[in-house]
């Protein structure tokens, strides 16, 4: 599937899927990669080096600061997907791009696109916003 | 993307390197997030103040070595340190260096170090239709909703972005024609005396965040006349369980004096009735701890308002916290100053509360450990203490909280919630 390129680049990885959204402060620990929100479903999941897909993002501004952070400290996900454009996740890598000369990829897909993705599945995401599951 | 001379200059470096490095995050933003242009603003929140890791210490200091200025009047978000006060908890002396590292950073640019999360609630209120970019999720939906000035949800490290530059991507809920209403939320049957009470309104915002997500709800059939801390407790709970902005509560902010103006003439396209069973429903979610066991009370997120401690001190007047139970009031020192002048702290102090200002218990690492269960009227700490303190929660009615503090258990009054 081709989604559209939020911040290009690759990757790739195993899936980390939910359709329920998260704020990354309060429910993502950048000392570990882990998804500490005890109220979703994927509490107590690593998602370093994964591809997570969510939604979107809710909740707190500091989300992007706490993503920021997981990518100077090497706890982030290798790439996010997510339904539209979400642009805390975005800023947070456009802001690593500017200060350590790296960033991870995002990729918005359509509502149809996302639904298929599962959990545990191989995903490599190409920088013209290609996402290959397999 | 048409850019003005000014966003050129910017983008060129002719006004110094921190002035690019912040319009090159605005423009690239403002194209991800597909706008035309960018406009003024007039002020500006900062939430990046809060100090995390070395990431966010970093770019505060990268600006501020660059010798970065705001362009605007802008107020500073809680910190990650109470700064006179922080030798009395149990906060890492590393932590507390790198905490004041940041806050200095982020002064040394000209922003006004309010230290507050609720900034609609000092001399910095914005005013109806003043274009700002404003961080931390409380305040943006406060501003937006209660009082009528235009935002987007400026996430940490842009807000400062758009502080210096004075420019924001022209989107979203800067234009009018997309501040309508996208979907309408009806109370059903709703008890006046709990629509009158402080506990529905944190209750009430999380069940509308679910529902809202990222879109703006108008919510009709409201019966009380909210007071402004009630619509505080209310949208920091929707900027919490959801990505809420802007709500409208039509008869009572100041673009739905009528539900046609809150959609701005649209159809209503969604439509939800929330009745008394869903919140008791979201009322029990809100509680994560089962039994009376209690180790601390905790007040003020968003930051105590003078009007509640006018309404604490009464409650406490006279009676005393239980020894092992710690009552901890989160605030502003602007609002602290206020109830102390108003002889409404006093009380409050006599009855073994504390007062932690600058910060709050999720942004600085001040609470022991052995607290493993907090009570709290505000549905921010519970809903983010559970993730970011490991800690249980019970939510409760302000009077509740002084009931337990003073009991030494949890004791919950839950007559208003029955029919």
């Amino acid at each position: 599937m081709s989604g559209q390129v939020v911040v290009a680049g690759d990757a790739a990885g195993d899936l980390l899927v939910s359709m329920e959204p998260l704020s990354f402060w309060g429910g993502y620990d950048y000392r570990t990669g882990e998804i500490i929100d005890r109220r979703h479903p994927l509490s107590g999941q690593i998602a370093t080096g994964r591809v997570l897909a969510l939604p979107n993002t809710i909740g707190s501004s500091t989300t992007t600061a706490v993503l920021l952070e997981a990518i100077r400290a090497g706890t982030a996900p290798a790439a996010i997907l997510t339904i539209g454009v979400d642009s805390f996740l975005a800023l947070a890598s456009v802001v690593s791009n500017e200060m350590y000369g790296r960033s991870i990829p995002l990729v918005a897909l359509e509502p149809e696109q996302f639904q298929v993705l599962l959990t545990g599945t191989k995903a490599n995401i190409g920088a013209n916003g290609r996402v290959q599951v397999h | 993307m048409i850019l003005s001379d000014y966003d050129h200059a910017l983008l060129s470096g002719a006004h110094g390197p921190a002035a690019r490095m912040a319009m090159s995050i605005i423009t690239r933003m403002a194209e991800i997030q597909g706008a035309r242009e960018l406009l003024d603003i007039s002020q500006a929140h900062i939430d990046s103040t809060i100090y995390m890791g070395e990431a966010g210490l970093e770019f505060a200091e990268r600006l501020a070595g660059w010798g970065a200025k705001v362009a605007v009047p802008a107020s500073l978000n809680v910190s990650g340190l109470d700064e006179c006060n922080w030798r009395e908890w149990p906060v890492p002396e590393d932590w507390a260096h790198k905490a004041e590292r940041q806050m200095r950073a982020y002064q040394s640019m000209g922003c006004v170090p309010m230290w507050t999360c609720a900034p609609y609630q000092t001399s910095m209120a914005p005013k109806f239709g003043q274009q700002i970019a404003w961080g931390e999720s409380n305040a943006i939906v406060f501003a937006n909703s209660v009082i009528g000035a235009r935002t987007e949800r400026y996430p940490d490290l842009l807000d400062i972005c758009a502080a210096i530059t004075g420019r924001v991507p022209a989107l979203g809920l800067h234009l009018t024609e997309n501040r309508g209403g996208q979907l309408l939320i009806r109370l059903d049957n709703i008890p006046q005396r709990l629509q009158e009470d402080d506990s529905f309104y944190p209750v009430l915002g999380i069940l509308v965040g679910r529902l809202a997500g990222h879109r703006i709800p108008v919510i009709s059939g409201l019966k009380a006349a909210p007071a402004e801390d009630q619509l505080k407790a209310f949208g920091a709970a929707t900027a919490s369980s959801g990505a809420v902005a802007l709500f409208h509560i039509v008869g009572v902010t100041p673009e739905a004096p009528t539900l046609e103006a809150a959609l701005q003439g649209r159809a209503v396209v969604e439509e939800h009735t929330i009745t008394l069973d869903q919140l008791r429903q979201i009322r029990r979610e809100l509680t994560t701890s089962a039994g009376t066991k209690l180790d601390m009370v905790v007040l003020g997120s968003p930051h105590f308002s003078v009007a509640e401690f006018q309404q604490l001190a009464p409650l406490v007047e006279g009676k005393r916290r239980h020894p092992d139970v710690p009552f901890l009031v989160t605030t502003s020192r602007i609002m602290s100053a206020l109830a102390c002048e108003r002889g409404v702290l006093a009380p409050v102090e006599t009855f073994g509360a504390r007062l932690t200002v600058d910060t709050c218990i999720l942004a600085t690492p001040m609470l022991p450990k052995s607290v493993r269960v907090l009570m709290t009227n505000s549905a921010k700490y519970a809903y983010y203490a559970p993730g970011l303190l490991a800690t249980q929660v019970v939510f409760g009615s302000m009077a509740d909280c002084v009931q337990s503090a003073i009991e030494g258990r949890v004791v919950r009054d839950d007559t208003l919630w029955q029919s």
